[in-house]
């Protein structure tokens, strides 16, 4: 169609003066596709310019890695924290990287995934959601096989997913049962607050770790928590927080993407509070403790490394603080120093794997034995994978 | 069309093919209104692109660069151009949810509840038929696809014609339990016991999936959802039925008075919106995902509203529209990756196009074309 009605636009203008006028609309269109026309191939060259760059970036030695995240890279939470170690990636000589944010855990994932290898020339992809696993890097991998797929949340099963994937996961649950003492230690009330997603194995750990961690310090303490539903639902968030602090906890928590609403409404509120995933230190000068994050500059650097020798990453790869996955925030101004002492001796202990959190007798909040009396589920027992309960000292219902 | 077809018979008295090439036989009350509808979106066009040339000034970057690299995302090679069908595929089928009632005077945004339920109905259905020969299978998980998503946009009419309850609101608000009924059963009554840290339904099978067009990198969801949208077009435009709906969208007492059947256009056109949301939820499942989950809340439905509105609500314009936002869909990323643009970029694209194209309805029929004619 185009082409037409430039032609029939000019034989129109030897008509009449009011024809012209009338027809004012369509000759600035015409100029403007004009314009467009004479775009393309400035366009086109710039293309080309750009192309030298796009050939330095695969120059020999280069390795061009992808980082694909769910949601904001600056979320204060899990992203936030993913994106620190692809910083930490980047300043590594003869890497650069390429991030990409707000994907979705559908086709568009893989279509990423895609567009990184064939557009952006990445031999190594860390697509670092969840749910990004199944089915869509399992996919990709397949068709992939020169590129290498590195998945957090350790689901690989050997023989059964292709080779070129890997996963890799970080037992933040340590961090919560000493991010627990220092809540316990501090509150005036005994009463916490957890603020979760989903009633999933993953949250429930780390509920019950915190609360763990807190009554070995404090056997007072209560840990009340409210399930939000999603991953990232701000407004319940800070109406659980609100709710909870009117029920008077005085130090809050949660397991969300982000944790930057409830610990600034906590912040807000004058309470103490502890963070998850990122550090939230700046959000709340006054009352944040402290908090269990993520380390992943750690495991990255150590896989960059690896596959710039040329070896082949290991397919399951986990650890908690002995392997330096995860990390404390420092301690906040409020925490007193026999309560540091104590929590820098839990560290010390779950490091060294002389301290098991799961160990019998233990009762869930209901009164019913879940491990017996002898009974220890070190940290990489598999059995705390599916954990389905809550333990004493926790206020709440999984459904 | 009729009506245009006659004063042109009654204009070109003199003979009944005007000679080629003689700009005088242009018979401007035809081509006019078609200059507009190709012209006027195409004016909103540009204007947008420069526009968003200039936001992109103003962030620093080169807007011929940063357009040189849209093209490379979105059409530029053979991956990317597959890359933008497969993004404009659901788009295709969601943006009916809207189209439909649209011609009914409805405004539905609850394309994304459709979707859902869509999508749910057809995993429970896959799940209960495993072991049937797949094709059972996947025509059983279409049609409750269908269904399912057909009663959730056809109760949103039912509830307009029956309690006067605005349609623009209870879609929206069925979106809500909809994705709530979605999370109740997988992490319920559906859920497959394996899925522990991301609660989905059980797997359909891998032999009952839908597999890519051959040939292609894209499922089969492209071509029913190019399919769907012309038989929409046909349906609205060429039939009987289409004609009823476009009179009570444009006045419902009169379409009764003349005696078309207000309330059973209404929810019949609903269903069939929330159907092709449905259908769409469907190969969300059936193609990608092989069961139902969270991951199916993807906003597939909320962008098949602004496909609707840019493509003026026609079933045909639908199409194009698709795989242009696909195509800036599928760009999006580079621009993130290339330049380290923020994701929220691409909606600041799409919001210009929005509202440009939305401002640029005002001009249609500013012209007298009829005045045109007699200037020879």
């Amino acid at each position: 169609m185009a082409p037409t009605t430039p032609t029939k636009k000019f034989s129109i203008l030897r008509f009449s003066r009011r024809l012209a006028l009338q027809v004012a609309p369509l000759l600035a269109l015409g100029s403007l596709t004009d314009c467009k026309k004479e775009e393309a191939p400035t366009a086109a060259a710039s293309a080309a310019a750009s192309a030298p760059e796009a050939a330095t970036a695969a120059a020999p030695g280069a390795l061009t890695v992808g980082f694909i995240y769910v949601g904001p890279k600056d979320d204060y939470g899990y992203n936030q924290a993913h994106h620190e170690g692809a910083v930490a990636v980047a300043k590594l000589p003869g890497v650069k990287i390429r991030e990409e944010e707000k994907v979705p855990e559908t086709l568009d994932v893989q279509k990423t995934m895609e567009s990184m290898i064939n557009l952006d020339g990445a031999k190594l992809v860390f697509p670092t959601s969840f749910g990004y696993f199944d089915p869509h890097i399992l996919k990709v991998a397949e068709k992939y096989p020169d590129v290498t797929f590195l998945h957090c949340g350790g689901l690989y099963q050997e023989g059964k997913h292709p080779k070129n994937a890997g996963s890799y996961f970080g037992y933040i649950d340590e961090a919560e049962y000493v991010a627990g003492i220092v809540a316990g230690g501090t509150t005036k009330t005994n009463k916490l607050g957890f603020i979760a997603a989903k009633p999933i194995p993953q949250v429930l750990r780390n509920i019950n770790s915190y609360t763990l961690g807190a009554r070995s310090v404090n056997p007072k303490v209560e840990t009340t928590v409210i399930f939000t539903g999603d991953w990232a639902m701000p407004v319940k968030e800070a109406e659980a927080a609100n709710s909870l602090i009117d029920q008077g906890v005085d130090v809050l928590t949660a397991h969300v993407d982000s944790p930057k609403v409830v610990i600034e409404t906590a912040e807000k509120r004058g309470i103490f509070s502890t963070g998850y995933h990122a550090s939230q230190a700046n959000l709340a000068p006054k009352g944040y403790l402290t908090g269990a994050e993520w380390n992943w500059e750690k495991v990255y650097t150590a896989y960059i490394e690896k596959v710039k020798k040329g070896e082949k990453p290991e397919h399951l790869v986990r650890g908690g603080f002995s392997a330096g996955f995860v990390k404390l925030s420092p301690y906040g101004a409020a925490v007193a120093d026999p309560i540091k002492a104590k929590a820098d001796e839990a560290k010390a202990g779950l490091t060294a794997g002389t301290l098991i959190v799961y160990a019998g007798p233990m009762k869930d909040n209901t009164g019913k034995e879940i491990i017996a009396a002898g009974t220890k589920h070190a940290q990489t027992d598999i059995t705390l994978e599916s954990m389905n309960y809550l333990v004493e000292g926790v206020k709440g219902k999984l459904n | 069309m009729a009506p245009s077809t006659e004063l042109a018979a009654a204009d070109g008295s003199k003979g009944t093919l005007p000679p080629a090439g003689s700009a005088a036989a242009i018979d401007w009350t035809r081509v006019g209104p078609k200059l507009e509808a190709f012209g006027i979106p195409l004016i909103a066009l540009v204007l947008s692109l420069l526009l968003f040339g200039a936001f992109v000034v103003v962030a620093g970057h080169n807007p011929f660069d940063v357009y040189a690299e849209m093209y490379r995302g979105a059409f530029g090679t053979w991956f990317s151009f597959q890359n933008t069908l497969q993004r404009a595929s659901p788009l295709m089928l969601t943006a009916l949810c809207t189209a439909l009632p649209a011609r009914c005077g409805l405004i539905v945004i609850g394309g994304e509840g459709a979707f859902v339920i869509g999508g749910l109905a057809a995993a429970a259905t896959g799940v209960a038929l495993i072991g049937a020969p797949p094709l059972v299978v996947l025509i059983g998980m279409f049609i409750a696809g269908a269904i399912f998503g057909g009663l959730w946009i056809g109760g949103a009419g039912l509830l307009r014609v029956q309690r006067g309850v605005n349609e623009t609101i209870s879609s929206l608000l069925l979106t809500y339990i909809g994705i709530a009924l979605l999370n109740h059963f997988v992490e319920g009554p559906l859920r497959d016991p394996e899925s522990l840290n991301k609660p989905s339904t059980r797997h359909i099978g891998e032999a009952n999936m839908v597999g890519a067009i051959p040939g292609f990198d894209v499922h089969w969801g492209l071509i029913v959802g190019a399919l769907a949208c012309i038989a929409a077009f046909v349906l609205m435009k060429r039939t009987v039925f289409g004609f009823g709906a476009a009179i009570v969208g444009g006045n419902p007492r009169a379409a009764r008075l003349s005696g078309v059947k207000v309330g059973r256009t209404v929810v019949i056109t609903c269903a069939l919106a929330g159907a092709a949301a449905g259908i769409a939820g469907t190969f969300e499942v059936a193609a990608v995902h092989g069961r139902a989950n969270a991951s199916l809340v993807a906003g597939y439905g909320y962008a098949g509203i602004l496909v609707s509105f840019l493509a003026r609500h026609d079933g045909l314009a639908i199409i194009p529209v698709s795989l242009f936002l696909g195509g800036i869909a599928a760009s999006g990323g580079l621009l993130q990756r290339v330049f380290s643009l923020p994701d929220a970029t691409v909606a600041v694209l799409q919001g210009i196009l929005f509202v440009v194209l939305i401002a640029s309805d005002t001009l249609y029929g500013r012209v007298r074309w009829s005045s045109f004619k007699g200037a020879s």
